[in-house]
């Protein structure tokens, strides 16, 4: 609009100005602390000038941590190693079972398809806890407790519905006939399939895969409630560096930057298929 | 598919394969998630049963005792009170604020969109994490909060250990992670809305007020039911934040469902009541989410439609 006064120009640029204040600064807040050794982050009144110490990521690395009482072994970098393990292998998971399912949702109309679609999305939506719960009585009983196997199997749960919702929207919006085109030179199903329609929808399946391992990066609750120290993640490691006492307040920070870094690096990296993928594809970023 | 296509079905595939191909495409996947299933009715037996996991010769069927015993409960009827305000709160506050960010943001500059690519950040942090970070700011030795409080003469605010400002805190962490969710939301549905209304308003020179309540806001309004009814999914369930901020505390000041469930569980070891409280959230969520489903097909169909 071109009758947008200068008075309204300002307070556009003072309110976005606050927008980012509030939604940027704890994250910046967050990684200066974690350069500071304690003095520093104790310091009346905090200051922005300090200078910068690796320490605190270095004791994460190695494993050996400084508290008041002393040195205390916490291996944050078995948490991290956890949290990329179980993201990988559930996304990967999903996609194999996911994607072929996706298509023949997007392709087929067949008995019960839709069905089974839906049955999958509720999973989305119930309660946690309320399968967890059972769940934990369950896997000490089979031996699944605290195993990779288990919590793979759980978080793929969250990560497959996510795939199949995003991925069928690509499917639906690739023309079948290029599809019969390719089959009436005679290629089999199979074929096409590999050839055509999977190249075709790489972009959706790509950013489905990249939401759902941001999603299973950040669960907390099903490790929480399914894993001990050595098999849980960060999200559910880095609560106990709070809640163990002493520890020197950069070394949380540093722990809490590490954990949250590759989210954000991914989430840059896709952000033109956020907004479809949040969405489950109810909205055209 | 018409007749016409399959005349010119050009690979020869025998019926049989031609049918059980959607089958074969989408059963695995619904067989890995099937298995889910078993837990879910497991807890709704639990429900239905005197199951105390410290007293084992007291375990009993006891039909629907645990759910008619919640309506003499208090404590039961705070953790309702405690969830519904919770969710009303974040999901009214984060519509407002998330609807205002959106409208700051809708003409699409190169400034704006770098704005609103950074507003992801806090959506694609952990809401465990953001918690932990929220609770580093509002600590009473250094947290940052805590000491700009004091320059403007609130000392001693203790944010989530004070009963009375332990819901404002978790409020604002919800807030800092989920506001960003409905503003792309709406931001995209601002920009998808159609140009000619808008233009012909400004040649009659109405005044923006109108054009905001008449025609923006209600053009907007399946795209803000849409991303409401999908916060609020959301919200009435939350646990991370609570649970990693406070586990519920101070007092029953937070005990929202999912976190009374796991204290149920996990310290009276109580699994009835338990179950039957998840049971019960379960209801609702189930409720919402098919009002919630509908929508969003609705406007799924429109986005992929029009494309």
């Amino acid at each position: 609009m071109d009758h947008t006064s200068t008075f309204e120009k300002a307070l556009r640029g003072v309110l976005i100005t606050l927008v980012l204040i509030f939604f940027l600064f704890p994250i910046l807040w967050i990684f200066l602390m974690s350069f500071q050794t304690n003095e520093t982050i104790l310091r009346i009144p905090p200051s922005l000038v300090f200078t910068p110490i690796f320490d605190n990521y270095w004791a994460l690395v190695t494993g050996e941590l400084r508290t008041a009482a002393g040195s205390l072994q916490l291996d944050f970098m078995k948490n991290l190693w956890n949290s990329v393990l179980l993201s990988v292998c559930s996304v990967a998971l999903s996609l194999l079972f996911g994607v072929p399912a996706a298509y023949a949702f997007a392709r087929f109309k067949f008995r019960l398809g839709e069905d089974i679609a839906f049955t999958l999305l509720s999973f989305r939506f119930a309660p946690p806890l309320l399968v967890l719960l059972p769940l934990s009585l369950y896997f000490k009983s089979l031996g699944l407790t605290n195993t990779y196997v288990g919590l793979i199997w759980v978080y793929q749960l969250i990560c497959l519905p996510l795939i199949l919702w995003i991925v069928r929207g690509y499917f639906e919006d690739i023309s079948p006939d290029i599809e019969y085109a390719y089959r009436i030179s005679g290629n089999s199903w199979w074929k096409t399939f590999l050839k055509i329609s999977l190249p075709l929808a790489r972009p959706g399946i790509a950013a489905a895969g990249l939401l759902a391992f941001i999603f299973a990066w950040n669960n907390f609750v099903f490790a929480l409630i399914l894993a001990s120290a050595d098999k849980q993640p960060v999200t559910v490691g880095a609560l106990a560096f709070v809640t163990a006492s002493g520890i020197q307040y950069g070394q949380i920070a540093a722990a809490i930057i590490l954990s949250i870094t590759p989210t954000l690096l991914l989430a840059l990296y896709a952000q033109r298929y956020l907004v479809e993928g949040l969405s489950m594809g109810a909205v055209k970023g | 598919m018409t007749a016409a296509a399959h005349t010119h079905q050009p690979v020869k595939q025998s019926r049989f394969m031609r049918r059980a191909l959607p089958y074969i495409l989408s059963l695995p996947a619904l067989l890995m998630c099937i298995g889910i299933l078993i837990p879910f009715f497991t807890a709704v037996y639990y429900s239905l049963l005197r199951y105390r996991m410290n007293l084992p010769a007291m375990k009993g069927f006891i039909w629907f005792d645990n759910y008619l015993n919640f309506f003499t409960d208090p404590k039961f009827w705070n953790t309702v009170y405690i969830s519904l305000v919770y969710a009303a709160l974040t999901v009214g506050l984060e519509l407002a604020l998330g609807l205002g960010i959106a409208l700051l943001l809708q003409r699409p500059s190169r400034f704006n969109n770098v704005v609103s690519i950074l507003l992801l950040l806090p959506l694609m942090t952990a809401p465990a994490l953001a918690a932990l970070m929220w609770k580093l700011m509002t600590h009473p030795d250094f947290g940052i909060l805590s000491y700009l409080l004091t320059l403007v003469g609130i000392t001693d605010f203790k944010w989530a250990s004070d009963p009375k400002t332990a819901l404002l805190t978790v409020l604002l962490v919800d807030m800092w992670v989920y506001t960003p969710f409905i503003m792309i939301l709406l931001l995209a549905g601002l920009r998808s809305l159609p140009k000619a209304p808008f233009e012909a308003a400004a040649l009659d020179g109405v005044p923006r007020s109108f054009v905001f309540f008449r025609i923006t806001l209600p053009m907007l309004m399946p795209y803000i039911i849409t991303a409401t009814l999908f916060r609020l999914l959301d919200s009435i369930q939350q646990f991370d934040i609570i649970y990693a901020m406070t586990q519920g505390g101070p007092g029953d000041k937070l005990l929202v469902f999912q976190v009374q469930a796991y204290l149920d569980f996990f310290q009276s070891t109580n699994v009835g009541r338990s179950a039957a409280l998840m049971i019960i959230l379960w209801a609702i969520t189930y409720a919402l989410s098919n009002v919630f489903i509908k929508q969003w097909l609705k406007l799924r169909e429109r986005a992929h439609g029009a494309a």
